[in-house]
C-alpha cells in the first residue's frame, strides 16, 4: 500500500514539475513580446533603463501617436499601403495557382511531372536570386517603386509552395464527384469552379493567412521595389524610426506593436488554418 | 487542338507566365549577370568565373584569419554555416522536448501559441527584439545577468565582434523553436498511444520509450524540422539587417545581406558581384531543395508534407 502511495506522490510532483517547466518556458518565450509593449505605452525616461521596472508608471499612447503622424512614412499610411499590397498578393497567386494545380492533380500531359518538379524546387529559391533582374525590369517598365511592381513580384513568388499545396490537395478529393458532372455534361471549367474550388474552401483559407502573413512580414522585397517614403509598407518603417542619436525604442516598439497586430489577430482568429497551412505546405521563407 | 489540352493550356499559362517573368527569368538571367564584367551597372564583357574569385577573395565572405584569432569575423560563408551548425540542433531538439513535454500538460494549446509568436511576427520585428533584449540597460538579457550575479558581464552583446553573432543566433533559436515544435506535435499525435502504453506495461522506462519509440517514428518530422531549418538559416536576412547590419566589422554578416550590400547599398553598386553572391547562395540551398520537392512531391497520400495526422484537413 505505502509503495503505491508513494508512486502516486511521485507522479503527482512529477506532474507538477513538469507543468512549471513549460510554463516558465512559455514566459521566457514572450517576455520580449512583453518588453515590447510595456515600451510602446511608456514614456522613453522610464524604460531606457528596464521597461520591468515600475517605480513610476506612466502609461501613455505618445508614441502611438508619434509614429503614426511620423512625418517622413506615417504608419497610418504604410499600415493602409501594407493592406493594399497583401490582400492583391494573396488573391491573385491563390487564384493563379487553384488553375494550375487543378491541371497538375486531374490531368496528364507532356513533361508534367518534370514541370511540377521544377516548380517544387523554386519553392527554396532565395529571394536574393531573382531580385536584381526583376529590379532593372521593374525600372524599364515603369513598375518599380510601384504597389503593381511589388504585388506581381510576390504574386509570382508565392506560386510554387500554393500550387504544391494545392495540387496535393486536389489529388485527395474524390474524383468520383467530378466524373458525375461529367456524365452529366458539365465542363472542365464548370466542374473547376462550381465543384472543386467550393470543396477547397478550408485548403484554401490555410493557404490565405499563411500567404496573407508572408507578405505583410516581408521585408526584402518591399525594401528594394519601394523606395519613396509614401509608399513604404509597415515593415519598412521600422528601422527608420531607430532615431539618430540614440536609439528610440518608445516609437520602434509602438511601430513594432501596431506591424505585428494584423499578422497576429490573422493568427489568432485563423489559428486552425493557419497551423494546417504550416503542416500542410511547409513553411517557405 | 482537343478542348481537354486548350482547356490544359488555359489553365496552366497564368502561372507560367508569372513564374517565367519573375521567378525563372529572373533567375537564369542573375546567373548570367554573375559571369558579365560589370562596371557599376554596366556590362563591359564576359567575366568568367572572375567575379566568383573576387568574392571567395573578400574577407566579408570568408576570412579565415578569423580562425587564429578564434573569433568573428570569419566571413559570411563561415557565419552562415556556424549559424545551421548551432541554430538547427538547438532549435530541432528544444522543438521536440517541448512537443513531447506538452502532450500532458494543461493549458498546452496556449503555451504552444505562445512559443509560436515568433513565427507568426515579422522577421523584423525580430530583429528589433534582439537587438532591444541584449541592449546593456534597456535590454532584459542583461537584467537577468544582473540578478544571478553576472552583473559584470552585462552590456549591449549584438555590438561586440565576439559576441554578435552568437547572439543573434540564439536569437533565432528562439524565433523558430515555435515551428519545430508544431511540426513535433503533429508527428507526436500520429503515434498510436497504444503502442507506448504496451512498451511502459512492458517496463520500458519513459528515456526508452523516447529513445526506441517517438524518436524512430518522428523521422518524417525530423526531416522535414531539418530541411526547412537549414533553408531558412542559409537565406536570414531581415534580422541581421535591422539588428547588427552585419557588424560590427563585419562580425555578423551573411550571404544574403552581402547580397544586399553589393547591388543595393554600395556606391557604386557591383551587380556582378552581387549576381555571384546570389548564384552562390542558390548553389547551397538547391541540393536540399531537391531533396525537400522530391520529398514533398512523393507524398501524395497525405497532404503537402505528409506526416500530419491522417484525420488533418
Amino acid at each position: 500500500m505505502y509503495r503505491y502511495r508513494l508512486q502516486g506522490r511521485k507522479r503527482v510532483l512529477k506532474r507538477v514539475l513538469i507543468h512549471v517547466a513549460a510554463w516558465l518556458v512559455a514566459l521566457v518565450w514572450v517576455v520580449p513580446f512583453l518588453g515590447v509593449f510595456m515600451t510602446s505605452i511608456r514614456p522613453y525616461e522610464e524604460i531606457v533603463n528596464g521597461w520591468w521596472r515600475f517605480e513610476r508608471f506612466t502609461p501613455t499612447l505618445e508614441n502611438f501617436l508619434y509614429v503614426w503622424n511620423y512625418r517622413t512614412a506615417p504608419l497610418s499610411r504604410a499600415m493602409v499601403n501594407s493592406f493594399l499590397i497583401a490582400i492583391p498578393s494573396t488573391i491573385i497567386p491563390i487564384f493563379v495557382a487553384a488553375l494550375a494545380a487543378y491541371v497538375f492533380a486531374r490531368f496528364s500531359f507532356p513533361l508534367r511531372d518534370l514541370l511540377f518538379f521544377t516548380i517544387v524546387v523554386l519553392m527554396s529559391l532565395p529571394q536574393q536570386m531573382v531580385i536584381l533582374p526583376v529590379f532593372l525590369l521593374e525600372n524599364q517598365l515603369g513598375l518599380w517603386n510601384t504597389h503593381i511592381g511589388l504585388i506581381l513580384l510576390h504574386s509570382a513568388f508565392g506560386l510554387p509552395w500554393i500550387i504544391l499545396f494545392l495540387r496535393n490537395f486536389f489529388m485527395t478529393l474524390p474524383v468520383e464527384l467530378e466524373e458525375a458532372a461529367k456524365i452529366d455534361g458539365a465542363s472542365d471549367i464548370e466542374i473547376f469552379f462550381r465543384i472543386v474550388l467550393p470543396l477547397s474552401l478550408p485548403a484554401l483559407l490555410s493557404i490565405a493567412v499563411l500567404q496573407f502573413n508572408w507578405v505583410w512580414n516581408d521585408f526584402f522585397f518591399a525594401l528594394i521595389i519601394l523606395v519613396s517614403p509614401e509608399n513604404y509598407v509597415v515593415t519598412q518603417t521600422i528601422p527608420i524610426l531607430k532615431g539618430r542619436y540614440y536609439i528610440r525604442w518608445d516609437h520602434m516598439a509602438a511601430a513594432s506593436v501596431l506591424a505585428m497586430s494584423v499578422p497576429l489577430i490573422v493568427y489568432a482568429a485563423l489559428q486552425k488554418y493557419y497551423i494546417r497551412g504550416v503542416l500542410g505546405g511547409t513553411v517557405k521563407g | 487542338m482537343k478542348p481537354q489540352t486548350k482547356f490544359i493550356y488555359l489553365f496552366l499559362v497564368p502561372a507560367l507566365l508569372l513564374l517565367t517573368l519573375f521567378v525563372v527569368g529572373p533567375m537564369l538571367f542573375t546567373f548570367a549577370m554573375s559571369l558579365m564584367k560589370w562596371e557599376g551597372t554596366k556590362v563591359v564583357g564576359f567575366a568568367g568565373l572572375d567575379n566568383y574569385l573576387e568574392v571567395f577573395g573578400r574577407r566579408e565572405i570568408f576570412y579565415p584569419k578569423g580562425f587564429e584569432r578564434g573569433r568573428p569575423p570569419f566571413g559570411a560563408l563561415v557565419h552562415n554555416a556556424i549559424w545551421i551548425l548551432i541554430h538547427v540542433p538547438l532549435s530541432t531538439v528544444l522543438g521536440l522536448l517541448l512537443a513531447v513535454m506538452l502532450r500532458d500538460v494543461k493549458g498546452a494549446a496556449v503555451i504552444k501559441s505562445m512559443i509560436f509568436l515568433g513565427m507568426v511576427t515579422p522577421m523584423v520585428i525580430g530583429g528589433v527584439l534582439l537587438r532591444f533584449v541584449y541592449d546593456k540597460n534597456a535590454g532584459i538579457f542583461n537584467e537577468f545577468l544582473r540578478i544571478v550575479g553576472l552583473g559584470y558581464l552585462a552590456r549591449t552583446w549584438t555590438a561586440y565582434p565576439d559576441t554578435a553573432l552568437y547572439a543573434l543566433i540564439l536569437g533565432s533559436v528562439w524565433i523558430w523553436t515555435g515551428f519545430s515544435m508544431i511540426v513535433y506535435s503533429a508527428g507526436l499525435e500520429t503515434i498510436p498511444q497504444e503502442l507506448i502504453e504496451a512498451a511502459r506495461v512492458d517496463g520500458a522506462s519513459e528515456l526508452a520509450i523516447f529513445r526506441y519509440i517517438i524518436v524512430p517514428l518522428l523521422k518524417p518530422a525530423t526531416i522535414v524540422v531539418v530541411t526547412m531549418s537549414v533553408l531558412w538559416v542559409l537565406k536570414i536576412f531581415d534580422i541581421v539587417y535591422v539588428a547588427t547590419l552585419g557588424g560590427p566589422g563585419g562580425a555578423s554578416t551573411v550571404l544574403a545581406l552581402e547580397m544586399y550590400m553589393d547591388a543595393f547599398f554600395k556606391i557604386p553598386p557591383n551587380y556582378g558581384t552581387a549576381a555571384a553572391i546570389a548564384s552562390i547562395l542558390t548553389i547551397l540551398t538547391l541540393g536540399l531543395a531537391v531533396y525537400a520537392a522530391r520529398y514533398m512531391v512523393g507524398e501524395i497520400a497525405c497532404i503537402g508534407t505528409g506526416f500530419r495526422a491522417a484525420r488533418g484537413f
